[in-house]
């Protein structure tokens, strides 16, 4: 990937809370808000730092199902309904499964290094608990290739990383992999715990590590995982700004509470052919390399990661395809502590699709919005330290089984 | 005939009530599973649901399609093994929703006992009246084509007796399910002194394929459940004429149902699970057990006089529970009935008052929904007691005398044979009443 053309930022980012299992406000039995609720609160959120609707050029959203989940498609003409001022404006819905949030940032992203718009309004969002798990793991399913639907498991997706899973553990040892998704939940948790969005956040558990250290059941569910080694079942919207120096300007936003954009990096896969090395995220390799490439860096520059947690071994996967450690080497790095908040590289510091909530479609903005706090100061009791010799974050976001990847660097202002 | 030529069909008798209907859904999904086996695709499965009433029978439909939805959700994992060579069916909900109708086209809704001639199993879930078995068993037993085997829910009548006078040569056994049967683990298995011995092993795979605890009970009126069951229950009801005296009948109501609840860690108070079987069904078992069992006088003026009255609490078809000697709302006792005035007295009248009499729960006390499945069962039963025993207030004495006489029916049930063993009598209390602990322990000596 070729340096980015021109600067741009990112600002005003804005969290709905994610609710699901785990959240107090949750009960299954009850009516609970739809997507409108979400893609109003969020973009709201978001215009509310930003002087209003006004200066907005072009719309992003970015969804994975809706048309399943919610029997919604056309979400591009629900831009006006956040705001009289979106009437009229230019909008688009991006899908790429699980990778759409982070596909809308790209798009917004180009849209600006195009010179088309100079204020656009990414949201990524995605309401799953209108179904029952069951049905859901079908409609999740579509992130993968429907050919290989009738083979694949009642869980497809937890089927297809419990695989990963199984190979992982021949290759590099069980005990020491399941101990590592173990300490991936207890950071998701306790990360989680510190941000109120956050799914996981009434979570009171005291020995987190030893519950999800819970022998998985393949009679009930997959060979390889429980469901702490699982993101969450959630209904979310995040919202960002996404602007070139001229509409930080307009929008009347400083510098200091904006990150810039400094690299992008995306990949694809095909759907049709299995990974070749199931220990490996190949294409999250690529990516990473190119946003990297693009940006100028190297891994040692980051001072954070939020990285495509959907499961504890994609994590564990996802250290090694950034660097951080020899392929069978994450899971000592997780275990050692070396992505926990106080770590050598705090990742996913609001609880990633694990703790914090996985609105498959929302998550990919999710992720930036996190980074945009911390980055900004802004993340509260979540907040890490920022090293000024560090001042990179990094964000991943996969859609279906490491098929279709963005990464973005982003840069302390 | 083996175990699938006997399930290929069955006939289930009082299939609207609640417990047949929880009978037939068992056994339909059995049998649906024997249906897809692929060696078992030239047998043409049916399962009869005979009731005399056709608006039970309809009722019987929606429970049965709602019950075989979450069931088929629950095992999705393999039922996609089971439907792995039809290439139709893709998805879960594809597949959730093929099992759904494979397991109700099995099932023929009829209110003519004639349907039930070519079964050759039956199962007896009908009113708890002898006559009654006896005349229905032996209508069936003279006009099949078959020489079926019959399963009795009976849940006090001698398996002996029905054997003895519809002339069935051994071909009955007791299969005494609790209620609600999806839901329990708890299968009573009764031999009569004449009982086939095959027809016992059948009854042990079914309950193995339905995964039932089995526990084996002597052929004595009211086996071990409603053994323990009605002598509870009197006990109770004694309790509450004692203490009517100083306080009132409806409020000693009150004060025996909270203590046998609250202070004994039970899920539901002694007046609540009467009213949840049913009075009209504890008044039909003791009079089984009564007639049966010289030494004792089971049998309850108090319960006369409500049926009399038309009281008889039990539940509606959705499961909800009616109102028998307390009166519910959402499931939560709210008023004790009256015999005298012919109604109900709402508890907030008096239950500051009661509460004050019976005094403090044990500091350690925690509701039986905290205690069932936690991990820590054992030391929170044993502070909970130890501290009950040294306590000196009337809930707590009334509690431990409750407690003792509990052990006191249990330990008899094993004396008189009705129970091989002692643990026998706990593991019907612990998985057929769902108790926190059996009824023989070390909490009350």
């Amino acid at each position: 990937m070729r340096k980015l053309r021109k600067k741009l930022y990112m600002t005003a980012g804005f969290n709905t809370i994610s609710l699901g299992t785990g959240r107090k406000e949750f009960h299954p039995k009850k009516p609970r808000p739809g997507l409108e609720h979400y893609i109003k609160e969020a973009g709201q959120g978001t215009l509310a730092q930003m002087n209003g609707a006004q200066h907005v050029d072009e719309c992003v959203i970015g969804n994975f199902m809706a048309a399943r989940f919610n029997k919604q498609a056309n979400l591009p003409a629900f831009f006006p309904m956040i705001d009289e001022g979106l009437k009229w404006k230019p909008a688009v819905a991006v899908e790429g499964a699980c990778a759409s949030g982070g596909l809308a940032l790209a798009t917004g992203i180009k849209t600006v290094l195009a010179e088309t718009a100079d204020v656009v309004l990414a949201v990524g969002v995605e309401v799953q608990n209108t179904v029952k798990a069951i049905y859901g793991a079908d409609i999740l399913a579509g992130a993968g290739w429907f050919q290989e639907r009738k083979t694949g498991h009642a869980y497809f997706f937890p089927g297809k990383f419990s695989d990963r899973a199984g190979v992982y553990f021949e290759k590099y040892g069980r005990d020491k992999a399941r101990k590592a998704f173990a300490r991936w939940y207890r950071n998701a948790v306790e990360n989680a715990r510190l941000c109120p969005t956050a799914q996981e956040y009434h979570n009171k558990v005291e020995d987190l590590e030893a519950m999800a250290m819970m022998e998985p059941n393949p009679k009930a569910f997959v060979d390889n995982l429980n469901v702490f080694d699982c993101s969450k079942v959630s209904d979310a919207a995040s919202a960002i700004a996404i602007v070139s120096e001229q509409g930080l300007e307009k929008i009347g936003v400083a510098k200091k509470d904006a990150v810039e954009v400094v690299g992008l990096g995306q990949a694809e896969y095909d759907i049709t052919i299995p990974p070749a090395d199931l220990t490996r995220l190949e294409t999250t390799e690529l990516a990473v390399k190119r946003a990297f490439e693009s940006a100028g860096i190297s891994k040692d520059d980051l001072s954070t990661v939020e990285c495509h947690d959907c499961f504890t071994v994609a994590g564990i996967l996802g250290t090694e395809a950034i660097g951080f450690a020899k392929p069978g080497e994450g899971a000592d790095f997780v275990s050692a502590g070396n992505t926990a908040r106080g770590g050598k590289i705090p990742f996913n510091t609001t609880g990633g699709l694990i703790g914090w909530g996985h609105p498959t479609g929302g998550t990919g903005v999710h992720q930036a919005v996190t980074i945009w706090e911390q980055l900004t100061g802004k993340a509260g009791d979540a907040q890490i330290e920022i090293n000024n010799n560090k001042p990179f974050g990094l964000s991943i976001n996969m859609g279906g089984d490491d098929k279709t990847v963005v990464a973005i660097v982003y840069k302390k202002c | 005939m083996d175990y699938v030529d006997r399930l290929e069909n069955v006939t289930v008798l009082g299939a609207g009530g609640k417990m047949g209907s929880g009978i037939l859904l068992l056994t339909a999904m059995e049998m649906a599973n024997l249906s897809l086996m692929p060696e078992n695709k030239h047998r043409k499965f049916v399962l009869n649901a005979i009731d005399v009433s056709d608006s039970a029978l309809l009722s019987l439909m929606d429970f049965l399609q709602a019950q075989v939805v979450k069931a088929a959700e629950k095992k999705t994992v393999q039922l996609r093994q089971m439907y792995k060579d039809r290439k139709d069916l893709i998805e879960n909900g594809d597949i959730i929703k093929q099992y759904v109708f494979d397991v109700i086209k099995l099932v023929r809704c009829s209110t003519r006992l004639e349907q039930s001639y070519d079964s050759s199993l039956i199962f007896e879930a009908i009113l708890e009246n002898p006559d009654l078995k006896v005349k229905i068993l032996s209508q069936i037993k003279e006009k099949s084509s078959k020489t079926p085997w019959f399963f009795t829910n009976t849940s006090s009548i001698p398996i002996h007796e029905l054997d003895e006078n519809v002339k069935l040569d051994g071909r009955i056994v007791g299969f005494h399910f609790y209620n609600p049967p999806a839901v329990q683990k708890l299968v009573e298995l009764i031999s009569g002194s004449n009982t086939q011995e095959d027809l016992v092993q059948f009854a042990l795979q079914y309950a193995k394929n339905l995964r039932k605890i089995i526990v084996h009970s002597n052929d004595v009126a009211g086996f071990i459940g409603n053994g323990h069951f009605m002598r509870d229950g009197l006990y109770g009801i004694s309790e509450v004429e004692r203490l009517s005296e100083q306080v009132g009948f409806a409020e000693a109501v009150y004060m025996i149902n909270k203590v046998s609840q609250d202070y004994l860690i039970r899920p539901m108070g002694i007046f609540q699970l009467i009213d949840y079987v049913g009075i009209d069904v504890c008044q039909f078992i003791m009079s089984v057990m009564n007639s049966r069992l010289q030494s004792e006088n089971i049998h309850s003026p108090l319960l006369d006089k409500l049926n009399e009255k038309d009281v008889k609490g039990g539940q509606f078809g959705d499961g909800s529970q009616k109102d028998g000697i307390l009166k519910y709302e959402k499931g939560k006792p709210v008023g004790v009935y009256s015999v005298d005035k012919g109604e109900y007295i709402p508890i907030s009248e008096f239950q500051e008052k009661c509460d004050a009499k019976l005094g403090a729960l044990p500091k350690a006390a925690l509701p039986w929904k905290a205690v069932i499945g936690n991990p820590d069962k054992k030391t929170i039963l044993e502070n909970h007691f130890a501290e009950l025993n040294e306590m000196d207030n009337l809930g707590a004495k009334l509690a431990v005398e409750y407690g003792k006489r509990s052990k006191e029916i249990a330990l008899k049930l094993v004396a008189d044979k009705v129970a091989r063993t002692e643990e026998d009598v706990n593991t019907v209390l612990l998985t057929g009443f769902y108790h926190a602990y059996g009824p023989i322990n070390e909490y009350f000596i």
